[in-house]
């Protein structure tokens, strides 16, 4: 009875390989981020560092870079050279963390500020125009009145870039003809297609245009 | 003696032959299970302690997908946002919404919400937001139309022929990083170009090559291998 004997040979085979039918590298033996731990009391993972712990490169030797102050006063410079990359920089992240609701304007006048937050003080005003630079960046990182601070949410130096940003929409709601360069339309001819969405965020809910109105009503 | 009729030759010749229908039917059968909604979970809504919904806050406010998933540029994780985010703006917009009592709990009480993982792949994948977004993969190229996702679902089967179907081709998905988290990006046609270093492209064929080249893709090669994913 060979054939049987092979045959027994094959279903051993084959229950060892279903053996082989574990999930150990599906679900290794590791924490993903944010992750459930059930080490901790509170579950978490993601353990914050022990107070007072110094990150390597983190040491924030530069106050006035991390703070926006020179004692306690608000500096009025910027802490590196601004050039275009840093104002395109603060453009898109000021279109991705602060125009829901000081509008993409900087007039206080953003989508969530409609929804009924406390409506921001547009950035046209005399008073924030004169406002010096450290300012801003103090307020991004510590929050004001209503407006929670955004230090987690974005990085010093982004921070900064948005505050010259700031400064360039000042600029611009307030410019006067003879500051236009020669030559140049204003306002300036809005930008032929697509390319003109600054933080590549998606625009706006459109009105569906009559073509799509047709296909619902089929359906 | 003969035991069977005639006729049953014919029976036995048709079974043998029927076997081999059979058999390939059940190896059909196992691949459309293996693929199904069922073992991959695409577009199956998973409970969660909010009904988040990402198209009131991406098309109806017009919130960027970075203002919550504020990692996703720079790190391999695109980062759930800790309870605080929420509160920025919800500590004063539907403050007494019940919907939102475990948003609110949690901040008070300092516990995590513990969403439910939309999005898993098998710990012996390696995968990296930072480097698909930095080479002009669009966000609803993976995660399909999120604006218009009342409840957030898995769009893709995150199956290993699904990913290799772009590591293959890539110059067909990719669009101008300025474009990424746009989620109502369409790929050029001749009546809509795209434009970028200050040439119109008006197909996706021509747009994908250029893009490949400037944003420096690694050879079809390289990113197919196996270890660039499994390491």
């Amino acid at each position: 009875m060979l054939s049987f004997r092979r045959l027994t040979a094959f279903v051993l085979m084959a229950l060892l390989w279903l053996g082989g039918c574990r999930l150990d590298m599906q679900v290794q033996p590791r924490l993903n981020p944010l992750a459930k731990s059930d080490f901790y009391p509170d579950q978490r993972s993601a353990r914050s560092p022990v107070e007072g712990t110094v990150a390597r490169g983190d040491l924030r030797e530069d106050t006035y870079f991390y703070s926006g102050k020179i004692g306690n006063n608000p500096g009025d410079y910027m802490p590196f050279p601004v050039n275009q990359d840093v104002m395109l920089r603060g453009r898109e992240r000021f279109n991705i963390y602060c125009a829901p609701c000081h509008s993409r304007l900087g007039d206080g006048n953003g989508t969530i500020a409609q929804r009924g937050f406390r409506r921001p003080p547009s950035f046209h005003i005399e008073r924030l125009r004169k406002a010096p630079l450290g300012y801003f960046f103090d307020v991004m990182t510590n929050g004001f009145g209503a407006m929670p601070d955004y230090a987690s949410q974005i990085s010093a130096r982004d921070r900064w870039s948005i505050v010259a940003y700031i400064r360039a929409l000042q600029l611009s709601q307030n410019a006067s003809s003879a500051e236009i360069p020669a030559g140049q339309k204003m306002p300036s001819a809005m930008p032929e297609q697509r390319s003109g969405l600054d933080s590549g965020a998606t625009p706006p809910a459109r009105a569906p245009s009559s073509k799509d109105k047709n296909t619902e009503q089929r359906k | 003696m003969q035991i069977f009729h005639r006729s049953t030759n014919t029976i036995s010749r048709a079974t043998i032959f029927g076997a081999v229908f059979v058999i390939a039917a059940l190896f059909w059968a196992m691949a459309e299970i293996q693929r199904s909604p069922y073992v991959t979970y695409e577009g199956v809504v998973k409970p969660q302690p909010v009904a988040f919904s990402h198209q009131h806050h991406v098309t109806g406010l017009g919130i960027d997908c970075r203002y919550c998933h504020t990692s996703v540029e720079d790190s391999n994780f695109a980062g759930i946002p800790p309870t605080k985010t929420c509160m920025n703006c919800h500590a004063q917009i539907w403050t007494n919404a019940a919907l939102l009592e475990p948003v609110r709990e949690s901040y008070r009480t300092d516990k995590s919400l513990q969403w439910t993982r939309v999005n898993q792949l098998p710990d012996y994948v390696y995968f990296d937001h930072s480097i698909h977004i930095n080479k002009g993969v669009g966000c609803n190229t993976c995660h399909g139309q999120v604006d218009r996702m009342p409840l957030m679902y898995q769009y893709a089967s995150l199956q290993m022929e699904w990913c290799l179907n772009c590591h293959r081709a890539p110059e067909k998905h990719l669009r101008p990083r300025d474009q990424v988290f746009n989620m109502e990006y369409q790929q050029p046609v001749a009546g809509n170009p795209a434009l970028v270093d200050g040439q119109s492209f008006t197909d996706q064929d021509s747009l994908g090559l250029f893009l490949v080249k400037k944003y420096k893709l690694r050879t079809e090669r390289d990113i197919t291998s196996c270890s660039t994913c499994h390491r």
